[in-house]
Order: C-alpha cells, then sequence, then structure tokens
C-alpha cells in the first residue's frame, strides 16, 4: 500500500503542468500603474536588445529617440502634429467602445470626413475664410458620422457583425479617394500623375504657437468627451448600454436609439480629425491621410481603458516613439524596417503586459509538494 | 466489495482566488457504498471544492486520495480515469442527437460498436441502477428528469465508481426527485460513492448516510443523518440557532390590481413560451408562481413589466390594458410597477457601476437639462446601506464586488424606494443565505402590509407554501392551477407542475 502511495505522488507529481495560468481579481490602481511602468521599462529593454543586435548603442538611440522629437520647435511642431489626429480619433472611438459597440472603422470614417470636406475646400474657397473652414468641420463630421451611421443601422436591424462591417467599410472609403483623385478632382495642373489640388489658403486651418489649431480642437474634445461620458444622462446611457443591453432595455431605455446616436457621434468625431489632417497638415486630400491612425487610435483607446486623459498621454507617447523614430532612421542610417521593427517590439511587450493585469501564472512547485 | 472502504479522501485542501479564498484547509471523505451529502449556504465553497475533484479546478494544496493512493486530476479526463463522474446544474447534452449518441460520445473505445450492442450496453447499465432511458430518444424531446438521468447513464457508462451531484433537483419537481434517489440508492448499494450538494434540508435528511457542512470555505463538521435533525444542520450551516418559520401576515386585500387576461407570448424561438395565462392579483396579496425551471416564469414577468410582445391577450392594470407598452411607456404612464428580474447583474442593475450610479437607472431621466443630478442617487444608496444593513466598502463600489445577498439588497431596496404598487419579484432569494433571504420575506411581507401586490416567482415549494397567499402553477407555459396555499402540500404542487389537474389525474399523463 505504502508502496503504491509514493508511486502515485510521483506519477503526481510529473504529471502536474510546469505552468498554469490562473485568472486574478481586479486589482488596485497602484498595482496596475506600477504594472504598466514595468511594461514599458521592459519593452524598453527588449527594444534595446533589439538595438545592440544591429549594431547600434541603444543608450544613444533612445536619446535621439527623446532628443529628436523635442530638440527644435519645429521637432515638437511635428510631434504634436501626429499626435492631434491620433488623439481625436481615439477619442472619437472612445464613444463607441464605451457602449462594447467594436468600431474598428475610425480609418474609414476619418477618411469619409476628409473626403467630404474636400469638395468645400476645391471648390467653396472664394467664401470667407472662418465660413469655409466651418463649413468643412461641418461636412467633414457629417460625413464620418454617417460612415459610421450605416453599420450601427444594420446592427440595429439586423444584428450584422460590426467588426467586420466597419472595417470592410475602411477600405471602401481609401478606394474613394483614388477614385476622386483620378477622376473627378484630378489636378489638370500635374498631368504626369494623379494628385488633388492644393488648397488656397482660405482652407487651411490657423495656426496658433507653431502649429494648425488642431492640437485646441483636440484638447477641448478632452474635456468635452470626459463630461459627456461622465456627466450627461446620455454619457450614462452609454455606460449602461454598454454593460448589458438587457439592463437598458429594462430601465427603459432605447435602445437602438442610443447605438445609432453614439456611433454617429464617433463618427463625427473621427470625420473631425479628418478635416483636420487635410486642412491643417497635408492641405490636400491624399490616399495616405489616415495612414493607419485609426487603427492605432484602436490600442490607444483601449490601453487608456477609454480615460480621455490617458488618452491624450497615450497619444503623445505614441507621437513621440514615432517622431523619434524617423529621426532615429537618418541619424542612425536604421533602414525604414528596423525602425518599424523597433516600435513594434516595444509595442508588443507593453500590450503583452496587459494580460497579466488579469491573469497569473503559477509555476510548479519544486519537491512534489 | 466492504461498505467502509474510503473511495475519496480529501485531506487539507485549500484553494484561493485572488483574495478570496473559496477553501480554506477543508478534509472531506466519503465510503464506497455511502451517500455523503455535502450542505452550505452558497458561497460557502461546495461547488470550488467538488470542481476539484472533476478536475477544472487545481487545489493550491492539500492532497486527494482516490482508492488509498494519492492523485492528482489536471482535467476532466484525469477525473474519468479515476472513476470520477460529475452532474453538473446545468446539463452538457448535445440537443439534437439521440441519448445513446450523447452516451457514446467522448468515448474512444467504444466507436467502432454498432447501435444494437451499443444499446445492448447502455440497457445493462439501466438495469443494473433502474435508470429508464430509451437510448434512440433525442434529447430535445426528454424532459429535464430524462435529461438527467441520460447526464447519470453518461458518467457511468464511463465506469465511474465516484459520483458527484451539484445541486441534482433544482430542476426537478418532487415526483422526478424521487425518482432520482431511487436510482442514488441503488447506485449505493452497489458499491458507488455518492457526493450529492445541497442546500435543501429535508433532502439532505432524507437520501443522505453523512452530512459534510461547509461554512464560509471550511469544512465545520460531519455528522451522521440520523443523529440530526433539520434545526441542527441549519445551525451548523449558518453559525447560529435560525427561525425557520416565515410569517404570512393577513391583510386586507383591493382587488383587481392586476388582471392578467388569455395571454399568450412567443419566445425567440418563435415557440409559445406562455398559453392562454389568466389569473388576477389583489394589493395586499403574495401570488406564489411555481414550476419547473422554464415554464415560462421568464416570460410571464418580462411581457408584464414590458420587455416582451404578447400574441394574444390583455395586461389590465387598475383596468388600464398596458399589453404593448414599453418599460419607458409604462414608467411615463405613471404605473407604478417594479420588477425584480432573476439576472439581478444582467438585467437589473449595472454590474460594474457602484450603488450610487445604479439607484439612477430608473430615474436617470428626471430633471432637466442634459446632464445627470447624481446627488440624490447617492443620498438614497446611503440611506439604502443603513436601512437595509448592505455591506459595501462604499457607494461607488462597483456592485458586482458585492456577495449575492448585498446585491439583492441593493436591487429590491431601489425598487421598494420607488413606492410600486405592483411588485414582480423573480427567484429574489436565489443564491442569499438563509439570513438575507428572510431579511427579504420580511421586506416582501413589509409590502404586501403596505397593499402592494407582489407576484413571487420561486422555487423552493417550501418557501412558496408558508410566504405566499395563493399560488399559480405553471406547466410548459400553461396554468395548471392557482391554489390556495393553505389548502395544498407539496405533493399536489408536484403534481400541478408535472402538468396534471388535481381533480382529474388521469387526464393528460
Amino acid at each position: 500500500m505504502a508502496d503504491k502511495t509514493t508511486l502515485a505522488a510521483h506519477r503526481a507529481e510529473h504529471r502536474q503542468p510546469l505552468v498554469r495560468v490562473v485568472r486574478k481579481n481586479d486589482m488596485p490602481a497602484y498595482k496596475s500603474t506600477l504594472l504598466r511602468i514595468g511594461a514599458f521599462v521592459v519593452a524598453l529593454v527588449a527594444g534595446g536588445l533589439f538595438i545592440l543586435c544591429i549594431g547600434q548603442n541603444p543608450f544613444d538611440v533612445y536619446g535621439t529617440i527623446l532628443n529628436g522629437s523635442f530638440r527644435t520647435s519645429m521637432a515638437i511642431q511635428a510631434t504634436v502634429k501626429i499626435a492631434v489626429p491620433l488623439l481625436i480619433c481615439s477619442l472619437g472611438l472612445t464613444f463607441a467602445f464605451k457602449m462594447n459597440f467594436w468600431n474598428i472603422g475610425a480609418e474609414g470614417q476619418l477618411i469619409m470626413g476628409a473626403i467630404c470636406a474636400t469638395p468645400i475646400a476645391l471648390y467653396l474657397d472664394g467664401l470667407p475664410r472662418p465660413l469655409v473652414l466651418i463649413l468643412m468641420v461641418l461636412a467633414g463630421m457629417i460625413g464620418g458620422g454617417i460612415w459610421a451611421l450605416i453599420p450601427a443601422i444594420f446592427k440595429v436591424r439586423f444584428g450584422t457583425n460590426e467588426t467586420l462591417f466597419t472595417l470592410m467599410l475602411n477600405y471602401i472609403a481609401l478606394y474613394m479617394i483614388m477614385y476622386f483623385r483620378e477622376g473627378p478632382w484630378r489636378d489638370p495642373n500635374t498631368p504626369a500623375y494623379p494628385q488633388i489640388k492644393y488648397f488656397s489658403q482660405n482652407a487651411r486651418l490657423y495656426e496658433v504657437l507653431g502649429v494648425h489649431i488642431g492640437w485646441i480642437i483636440a484638447l477641448v474634445l478632452v474635456i468635452l468627451v470626459y463630461i459627456y461620458l461622465n456627466k450627461t444622462k446620455q454619457g450614462y446611457e452609454i455606460s449602461v448600454v454598454g454593460e448589458s443591453q438587457a439592463t437598458a432595455r429594462y430601465a427603459g431605455m432605447n435602445v437602438g436609439r442610443i447605438v445609432i446616436r453614439t456611433m454617429f457621434i464617433s463618427g463625427a468625431v473621427c470625420g473631425l480629425a479628418g478635416v483636420i489632417q487635410i486642412s491643417g497638415a497635408d492641405y490636400t486630400l491624399a490616399d495616405s491621410v489616415a495612414g493607419g491612425v485609426g487603427f492605432t487610435a484602436i490600442i490607444v483607446a483601449w490601453i487608456s481603458r477609454l480615460n480621455p486623459f490617458v488618452i491624450t498621454l497615450v497619444s503623445a507617447l505614441f507621437a513621440i516613439l514615432e517622431k523619434g523614430c524617423s529621426v532615429m532612421q537618418s541619424t542612425f542610417q536604421i533602414s525604414t524596417t528596423a525602425s518599424e521593427v523597433l516600435q513594434g517590439v516595444i509595442l508588443f511587450f507593453i500590450l503583452g503586459f496587459e494580460f497579466f493585469t488579469r491573469y497569473a501564472l503559477v509555476f510548479r512547485k519544486r519537491g512534489g509538494k | 466489495m466492504t461498505a467502509h472502504e474510503t473511495a475519496i479522501e480529501l485531506k487539507g485542501i485549500t484553494k484561493t482566488f485572488g483574495a478570496v479564498v473559496a477553501n480554506d484547509n477543508i478534509d472531506l471523505d466519503v465510503k464506497k457504498g455511502e451517500i455523503l451529502a455535502l450542505l452550505g449556504e452558497n458561497g460557502s465553497g461546495k461547488t470550488t471544492l467538488m470542481n476539484m475533484l472533476s478536475g477544472i479546478y487545481r487545489p493550491d494544496s492539500g492532497s486527494i486520495y482516490i482508492d488509498g493512493a494519492e492523485a492528482v486530476i489536471n482535467s476532466p479526463k484525469d477525473a474519468a480515469k479515476l472513476g470520477i463522474g460529475m452532474i453538473h446544474q446545468h446539463f452538457k447534452l448535445v440537443e439534437a442527437l439521440t441519448a445513446r449518441d450523447n452516451v457514446v460520445m467522448g468515448t474512444k473505445t467504444d466507436r467502432r460498436l454498432n447501435k444494437k450492442a451499443l444499446s445492448a450496453k447502455i440497457q445493462k447499465i439501466s438495469v443494473r441502477f433502474g435508470l429508464s432511458v430509451d437510448p434512440d430518444k433525442m434529447i430535445c424531446d426528454m424532459s429535464v428528469g430524462e435529461k438527467q438521468t441520460v447526464e447519470i447513464l453518461k458518467v457511468l457508462y464511463r465506469g465511474a465508481r465516484i459520483l458527484i451531484l451539484d445541486e441534482p433537483t433544482a430542476v426537478l419537481t418532487p415526483q422526478e426527485t424521487e425518482r432520482l434517489f431511487a436510482i442514488l440508492r441503488k447506485m449505493k448499494e452497489d458499491g458507488c460513492a455518492v457526493i450529492i450538494i445541497t442546500h435543501k434540508l429535508n433532502e439532505v435528511l432524507e437520501i443522505s448516510d453523512r452530512v459534510t457542512i461547509l461554512r464560509r470555505g471550511r469544512s465545520i463538521e460531519t455528522v451522521h443523518t440520523a443523529e440530526v435533525d433539520a434545526y441542527r444542520l441549519t445551525e451548523l450551516m449558518v453559525g447560529h440557532a435560525v427561525d425557520l418559520s416565515i410569517e404570512r401576515p393577513v391583510t386586507e386585500k383591493v382587488q383587481g390590481l392586476l388582471k392578467v387576461q388569455h395571454l399568450t407570448v412567443a419566445n425567440s424561438e418563435g415557440y409559445n413560451a406562455l398559453e392562454d395565462v389568466s389569473f388576477d392579483l389583489a394589493g395586499g396579496e403574495i401570488l406564489g408562481v411555481a414550476g419547473v425551471a422554464n415554464s415560462g416564469q421568464r416570460e410571464l414577468c418580462e411581457t408584464i413589466a414590458g420587455l416582451m410582445k404578447t400574441k394574444d391577450g390583455a395586461i389590465y392594470y387598475r383596468n388600464e390594458n398596458i399589453v404593448g407598452k414599453s418599460p419607458a411607456d409604462i414608467i411615463k404612464a405613471g404605473i407604478s410597477m417594479s420588477f425584480i428580474p432573476e439576472d439581478r447583474l444582467g438585467m437589473g442593475l449595472v454590474a460594474s457601476m457602484g450603488m450610487a450610479d445604479n439607484m439612477l437607472l430608473k430615474s436617470y431621466k428626471q430633471g432637466k437639462g442634459p446632464f445627470l443630478d447624481k446627488k440624490p442617487s447617492r443620498e438614497l444608496a446611503k440611506a439604502l446601506i443603513g436601512k437595509l444593513d448592505i455591506s459595501t466598502p462604499g457607494i461607488n463600489t462597483p456592485v458586482r464586488m458585492l456577495s449575492g445577498g448585498n446585491v439583492q439588497k441593493v436591487l429590491l431596496g431601489r425598487e421598494i424606494e420607488s413606492n410600486p404598487s405592483l411588485l414582480i419579484t423573480a427567484y429574489p432569494v436565489r443564491g442569499l443565505d438563509i439570513n438575507s433571504s428572510f431579511t427579504i420575506y420580511n421586506l416582501l411581507n413589509e409590502q404586501k402590509k403596505k397593499g402592494v401586490a407582489v407576484l413571487f416567482i420561486g422555487e423552493d415549494l417550501d418557501v412558496l407554501l408558508e410566504l405566499c397567499d395563493r399560488i399559480m402553477v405553471l406547466c410548459h407555459g400553461r396554468v395548471t392551477g392557482i391554489v390556495e396555499a393553505q389548502k395544498v402540500t407539496k405533493n399536489d404542487l408536484g403534481l400541478l407542475m408535472a402538468g396534471e389537474t388535481l381533480n382529474e389525474r388521469e387526464e393528460d399523463a
């Protein structure tokens, strides 16, 4: 009998898995903050190893990244210009995500905003500058809003999958730019390659401190979004619908109407990002207008746990990384791909650590006990 | 086989989830040919413990001995190899397949046997343990009791000698429960070890040989069933003596507050979940609704609350037909109706919000302007904490962090504070410990004394018989009887729940 027991214990020890994943309870805020800071450090170390592998000094490279985005006022302005559309799109997505609506279409909504504002810039630029800009903003927000409204209506009416629907609309929007660029809006003065004419002064945003006023709009928006989501009746409705539609119906809310209204707002804000991009930075409509911002914004919104103030901070960090990496490329003669790998490595670790806010790993104890 | 050989022994089992200690140094043993009842209030760690035996969780520390040898159970597969079979509360059967297919599914060796041989094998086990299952019957055509029998057959077919049943009687009528107990007794005679998880005391006393009582994750005591009674068991379970009688105050009835006539409601799949349901509910009355699970209780509540569409019939509230009104319309029309849904965190409350924000749920539209007025809700939340003795770290702590009893108090408190004249409660004490349950019964009685009409959907027949004035019994969405609670027995209710009528039992078998 004793023999059998030890044998079983021996066998048991071997059958126990080396690592088990265990769900954790909600961790206190300070702990999750510490964890995220830890993730950032690990990400930098891992990125540093990669830099070593390509034969550079990590400290020099990181120094250049930081320096590159802040060293001159020009550099700072460039960094802000990268941050603004990212920040606005992330804010726009926050509406949808808070409602648990998977809007993957910020990219397309941004593009539609830009597309709808462009004819005003091209054909109504004879009007006074403030009027042109206001009309552009309105057209852009309506355009982006409608682009988000389509999947919302289908979701409410027919229960379609919003993730796929919003994703697919991105590509339709992108190809619409190409159509306009090759067709109706093609600039006849550049016959060599298709392009849309640069906007006249009346369709360009005012500048404050050397950067277009988009940054002020974005910061104001941060506060507005915070107030709307946390202090208003409509914001409360969004939270309830996001948590449970059954509860929302129980409370007498019209879930369909709330979903449609919120998605319009979400798309409209993303559309605004598009208007600011074309009238503040690009001065024309090109197919690179969004350039993946709508997708990066998804990451920014979720990392920030849908908190507008944290979104501001994270957008700034993303912009610094991007701007800094472009400076790093030219300074150290590192290829674009290597720079992108570095960005990817850093992101991978920051996102990967989110796993540990919810789960813990338990290792097999030694000695069979 | 000797009747005293130990089948399972647990020593010092501890399991924690984050900061919560679900099982704290638990010892337990079951002998072959014995039925052990595992008794404890909700949250006392019964299910967690059994999930460790069946390989769903792993203990943090402690050891498990099966037939005297230490075992490590990493997966349900390991558990099956060791002869442990678990019957879960929610059946794990494929509805579109026959009983035979469900039984054989997942076993490797028997897949190639032909139908006849399989049926014969199933038949052999059935006879041995007194199960009656038609191997060719589709699961979807079976009653709840039959499905449970298939579940039992499934684990026996896999050679289980240790059977764990998690609250097996919750979905059964009293008659079906009897049949289940007969099967369990046969298994016992055959030398199997049976563990039955339950919180119904009378069942513990009827079926078990010994009882192990858990309280707050600890094994408090193991007693021989023959030596205890219900009061002693409650005392062990709760930790102090409890008065188990529920009061039924006599009140003045205001007739005709709610009249439901010929109500027919289709569920999402298009089947009639309610068919031709008619009843009256008076102010100052508690009308109980009994029936096995999914007999149309949920649909009845949600239809009256305006959440489901009716196919036919009428609902009169103070002589006004409210069919077709949405919850918003009902609130707007000044109809003071409160619905306490069974899914408290999925429907009645917003799990991630604190008490204060949950108080706003039905009243957030009050007040002019686009902004929320959070002040009254904060005050209400604070008042309720004192009034109903709700234990929470604060009014902004997400309600999902609260215990089941406190969650229910938050929900019931909010609804009662809105001064309803009609209160609909679905399984208001589900998942609550005995103390909390009695608090809820008292609150309902208080409402009754105030002249509120209460519709009480219940599952514990003893409670229904003691608390309610009248009891309506549903079976497959039809009313099989509306009876005076004082004039019927549990057995009568059981027959009605099974679809028979009290006077003409031969009809409608």
